[in-house]
């Protein structure tokens, strides 16, 4: 009893909270994989449970696969890219360098403008248009004399997404650039001198000392741009709206609760997203509160 | 980047002959100008797209059209600018309402549920914070629909209110997480001595616990003002042409869809929309950084 009086308060502060998560995340979660286990295909009709049909029916939707596709392409170009940039621009900033606080604040600006705003520019920036009439990066490609090099950016039919994850590239290595500056610099002084004094080159004492200490900022970075990458929407909806060919689930969502008012639809292509950003983060959150709890 | 170890290095070449010696010296300088050559590179492209924005949005009508996206304004105008205000006004002060009220509402929460968690935990605390995190990275997608539903018997979609609501709802995890990780240096010592004073869990928070809160709460409010401020997706599930704020009416006159509307205006309307963002980001980044620390589960 007296253990309980000690804990109980702290309980009943946290308690609106936890009432809130509940009913918001939890609930609604619920409530959402219960539709999307309905045939509730319009906004009208009962729900009845269906089985599971939606899941299974969804692939044979004419946009979907297609959608599955380009969230993958895009996920694989923007991680990568954004964590090669982002890892590429701490490393040049180990060492230190005259002005470090202005490079940071350039390269993490990005971070701070929505994707809806700087897609006005983007979408001018990557535009096709044939060489006669260029503009954006090909005009400047043009001009420069790297005219070959000019494409037709997110437009391409097929690889269009990986030009659609520049500019979230842009966007997101800065953060990445300060995760891994953070991992630099918490490798300790003593350790890097150590392995110099054992006669390792400078090239060796990353490879062998500094870069297997990243490891843990590796993966935090990989699981926020991760789950970032399979939400996009704000995005595709700036740069392409609603195109089949940069279609992606978010959008899906987008297109059949407001365009084809199909509720259940909707809802079975946000618990596929749900699935996936779960398996992505569930193992991780249990390792880092079990990793915490430990130390 | 301390003293100590450059000078232990130095040492060792001070063994080898003095030949080599210069050439290291000589190397890495060197490697010093490539450093510095390739992230000044990188500054270049980076700020590509500001470039665009900002010469674009101070041409004429007629001037402003993609062919001349590089070149500087042959006419310096303020047309776009003043078309862009117009636009966005209702927007803009949609936006300060949301995004000051509920990042002041985050923030408070946050702080609270933070002291819980880290110093007055019940049994079980550690599963009920990680079942806050899991609320962190949901797609909203996978709420979206009831939660429309929801605010509707609440008679709160379409309003201002619904929206901050739900921008304090979803923000409540990080918000908890940046507070919890902070108090978790507060020493347990300080909330102990409180309580021995006859202090109660209300009396520590106000007394020890809120005086040094300040690093934190900035970090929150940072965070939030801008998340809220950026937010698209909950907009256009949950608001109504009155309560839309400004990143809904940027999209429906600059987006993908707009077409009637002057490039210079859209341009505009792009820098105007970021700008508070932006200004909270230089005058504050460097709680910014630590608040994207906090996101990434590191104290």
């Amino acid at each position: 009893m007296r253990r309980a009086r000690r804990w109980l308060p702290g309980l009943l502060l946290l308690t609106p909270s936890i009432v809130a998560i509940g009913v918001f995340v939890y609930g609604l979660i619920g409530w959402n994989t219960r539709l999307a286990l309905s045939d509730k295909h319009d906004e009208i009709s009962p729900q009845r449970f269906n089985n599971g049909k939606n899941f299974v029916d969804l692939w044979s939707d004419a946009s979907w696969p297609g959608a599955v596709k380009h969230a993958i392409l895009f996920t694989a170009v923007f991680v990568g890219g954004a964590l090669l940039l982002g890892w590429f621009l701490a490393f040049l900033m180990d060492k230190g360098v005259r002005g470090e606080g202005g490079f940071r604040a350039i390269y993490l600006f990005p971070m701070a403008v929505s994707f809806i705003a700087s897609g006005v520019v983007w979408r001018w920036l990557m535009n096709p248009a044939p060489p006669e009439r260029a503009v954006g990066f090909n005009q400047l490609l043009n001009k420069v004399g790297l005219g070959f090099a000019a494409n037709d950016w997110w437009q391409h039919p097929r690889w269009g997404m990986a030009a659609m994850a520049i500019p979230a590239i842009w966007q997101m290595s800065g953060y990445v650039m300060a995760l891994f500056l953070a991992g630099f610099r918490g490798v300790p002084d003593d350790l890097r001198e150590a392995a110099r004094v054992d006669g390792c080159a400078e090239w060796q004492v990353y490879r062998y000392i500094v870069f297997p200490q990243l490891r843990p900022v590796l993966l935090s970075a990989l699981i926020i741009l991760g789950h970032i990458s399979l939400k996009v929407f704000d995005l595709i909806m700036a740069i392409a709206g609603k195109q089949i060919i940069t279609y992606v689930p978010a959008i899906a969502t987008y297109v059949e609760v407001f365009d084809r008012h199909d509720p259940a639809n909707g809802a079975t292509i946000a618990t596929y997203m749900l699935l996936a950003v779960g398996l992505l983060v569930i193992p991780y959150l249990v390792w880092s509160v079990r990793a915490e709890r430990n130390r | 980047m301390s003293a100590a170890p450059t000078a232990v290095s130095e040492r060792i070449r001070a063994v080898a002959p003095g030949d080599a010696g210069a050439r290291a010296r000589r190397r890495g300088l060197a490697l010093r100008l490539l450093r510095l050559a390739l992230l000044l590179l990188f500054v270049f492209v980076f700020l590509i797209p500001v470039y665009v924005l900002i010469v674009t949005s101070f041409k004429t009508l007629n001037e402003a059209d993609p062919s001349t996206a590089w070149s500087l304004p042959k006419h310096w105008s303020m047309e776009g600018w003043q078309a862009a205000w117009t636009a966005l006004r209702p927007g803009l002060i949609n936006s300060v309402k949301i995004a000051v009220t509920g990042s002041i509402i985050s923030a408070l929460l946050g702080s609270l549920n933070g002291y819980v968690l880290s110093k007055w935990r019940f049994p079980g605390a550690d599963a009920v914070f990680t079942l806050f995190l899991f609320g962190m990275f949901i797609p909203y997608q996978a709420v979206m629909i009831p939660l429309a539903g929801l605010l509707t018997r609440m008679e709160l979609v379409g309003s201002i209110s619904g929206l901050v609501l739900a921008h304090v709802v979803y923000g409540i995890p990080i918000c908890t997480l940046i507070f919890r990780n902070y108090y978790v240096t507060i020493p347990d010592e300080l909330i102990e001595a409180a309580r021995v004073d006859g202090a109660g869990m209300i009396r520590a928070y106000r007394s020890v616990v809120l005086p040094v809160s300040g690093p934190a709460f900035a970090v929150t409010l940072i965070w939030q003002f801008t998340s809220m401020w950026n937010d698209f997706l909950f907009a256009v599930f949950l608001g109504a042409p009155k309560s839309w704020p400004v990143t809904v009416i940027l999209n429906n006159t600059a987006g993908s869809g707009a077409v009637a509307v002057q490039y210079s205006q859209q341009m505009a309307e792009a820098l105007l929309a970021s700008l508070p963002t932006l200004i909270v980001y230089i005058l504050l980044g460097r709680f910014f950084m630590r608040g994207l620390m906090a996101g990434a589960l590191k104290g």
